[in-house]
């Protein structure tokens, strides 16, 4: 049964017209200029990696994914990487860094409540949704992928 | 059927004391406050320490504030925000007094108020302490996310005040007096948006006060203040439109404590929340006010939005309730 007749439709619009509204150039311009800036640092380190360790391919972007998310868990212990995320937004989240920030962050939070159920149990709150849903659309375009190549054999 | 009361005794609220964080130590009412905290974890190793030892500090505060010590009250009326309201189980841990533990979310301080102003107005007891905290850290962690992970907040979201307040009711002493209680009802216009607190709690604000004045035949210009406790801006506005839709306006003798506690930028938030939001304000400055004779006659309308995680997840509306009492000197 559901009991929401109470529902002010009415009221709820009104709510809704008069609610601030996020400024979106504000909020796309930031998160498109730190998000890009972010990739750009990506970028670099993946260059100076090709030219001076002599890394290609797969071991390339290993490496350059590793510093990242280094990089990105670093300025979550320091407490920058929020102050990061409330300027920039999605700009902040979408990179590799943001999902280190997404793990580091409940691990630090929930230390309190000791390694094993604080810090083990609750490090992949954030990050968790993810994980499951990047796994199962992998496996879900592996298969896909899979199905084409018996088919046409491309 | 009536769900306002007028005390017959008049409780008086004969001592204060209030405490809260850095953020707010800046803000318009902080010179007022009897404690202000350097940092928000108040040397303990948890936020949750931290809020408990605040919420202890007050209580303590505000007994010794009388010339009391901790024997001298018979029981302490407290409430929080957090889980089984631990903060207030703990603080009153070692105080050698009863303990009632109330929780109506933001609404807390004006319930204990309202049912320890009965305890003490029908002489079942002699001395109580009424006391609410909130702080940030802790509230943020168990409502939202966790503190360092990198997101923005909405436009429309209030920030949960660290800091708290407590009062001690008696029968004699110099102070405001408790002349009646309107016990608020749960309205729930169907608001989702945990975010947006204030659209949730005016309804319930609105019926309070509506309430209050039908049954006690008074308008607003009897008061010299009618505060409501954690609306903030965008709150506070559909509370106005919503009396003003009832014939009643309120906005020359309206102020909103989420709105008092920081000095607001409306485009980042709409200012203060929590159940430590209105006994931080009510026993900092708007009882200094009170004591000094400037304003008399303050109806104080605690709004709480009745949510946890869980009911938001399972898609459940917020249900809002607002206590008010109105105190007299």
């Amino acid at each position: 049964m559901k009991s929401n007749c109470f529902i002010n439709d009415d009221y709820l619009n009104y709510v809704k017209s008069i609610s601030p509204k996020t400024n979106e150039k504000r909020t796309l311009f930031r998160a498109f200029w730190v998000g890009g800036f972010i990739c750009c640092i990506g970028q670099v380190f993946r260059i100076i990696l090709q030219k001076f360790c002599n890394l290609e391919g797969d071991e390339l972007s290993a490496f350059v994914s590793l510093i990242m998310i280094f990089l990105g868990s670093f300025l979550t212990g320091l407490g920058v990487y929020d102050r990061i995320g409330k300027y920039a937004g999605g700009g902040s989240i979408v990179p590799i860094t943001g999902f280190a920030n997404s793990v580091v962050s409940p691990s630090i939070e929930f230390k309190t409540e000791g390694y094993v159920y604080g810090t083990a149990a609750k490090m992949f709150t954030v990050a968790g949704p993810i994980i499951v849903f990047g796994i199962a659309s992998s496996v879900l375009v592996g298969l896909v992928y899979y199905v084409y190549y018996a088919i046409f054999g491309i | 059927m009536s769900r306002t009361f007028f005390y017959n005794n008049k409780p008086i609220v004969i001592a204060t004391s209030s405490i809260c964080g850095p953020k707010e130590s800046k803000g318009a009412i902080a010179d007022f406050v009897e404690c202000k905290l350097q940092s928000d974890t108040f040397g303990e190793k948890t936020f949750e320490k931290a809020e408990i030892r605040m919420l202890n500090t007050v209580i303590t505060n505000c007994i010794n504030n009388a010339g009391l010590k901790n024997g001298d009250v018979d029981a302490v009326l407290a409430g929080d925000l957090l889980d089984q309201i631990i903060c207030s189980t703990f603080a009153v841990r070692g105080l050698n007094c009863g303990y009632l533990g109330v929780y109506t979310a933001c609404a807390s301080f004006v319930e204990s108020l309202i049912l320890g102003g009965a305890l003490i107005d029908g002489k079942y007891m002699n001395r109580v302490v009424c006391g609410t905290s909130s702080h940030f850290s802790t509230a943020e962690r168990q409502y939202r996310y966790p503190l360092e992970l990198g997101c923005t907040r909405p436009p429309q979201s209030q920030w949960t005040v660290t800091g708290g307040g407590a009062c001690l009711l008696c029968l004699e002493g110099f102070g405001p007096k408790l002349s009646c209680g309107t016990v608020g009802k749960i309205v729930d216009f169907g608001v989702t948006d945990t975010n947006n607190m204030g659209a949730a709690m005016a309804p319930s604000a609105c019926d309070t006060i509506y309430t209050h004045f039908q049954d006690t035949n008074r308008s607003p210009e009897y008061y010299d203040l009618i505060i409501t406790g954690d609306l903030g801006t965008l709150g506070t506005r559909l509370l106005k439109h919503l009396l003003l839709e009832k014939g009643i306006d309120i906005s020359k003798q309206h102020v909103d404590c989420g709105e008092m506690v920081y000095n607001i930028c409306e485009k980042e938030y709409q200012g203060g929340s929590g159940a430590g939001c209105s006994s931080l304000v009510f026993c900092s400055y708007i009882y200094n006010l009170m004591c000094q004779n400037k304003i008399k006659k303050v109806l104080l309308v605690a709004t709480g939005a009745l949510l946890s995680s869980l009911s938001c997840q399972q898609g459940e509306s917020i249900p809002g309730v607002s206590h008010a009492v109105a105190l007299e000197i």
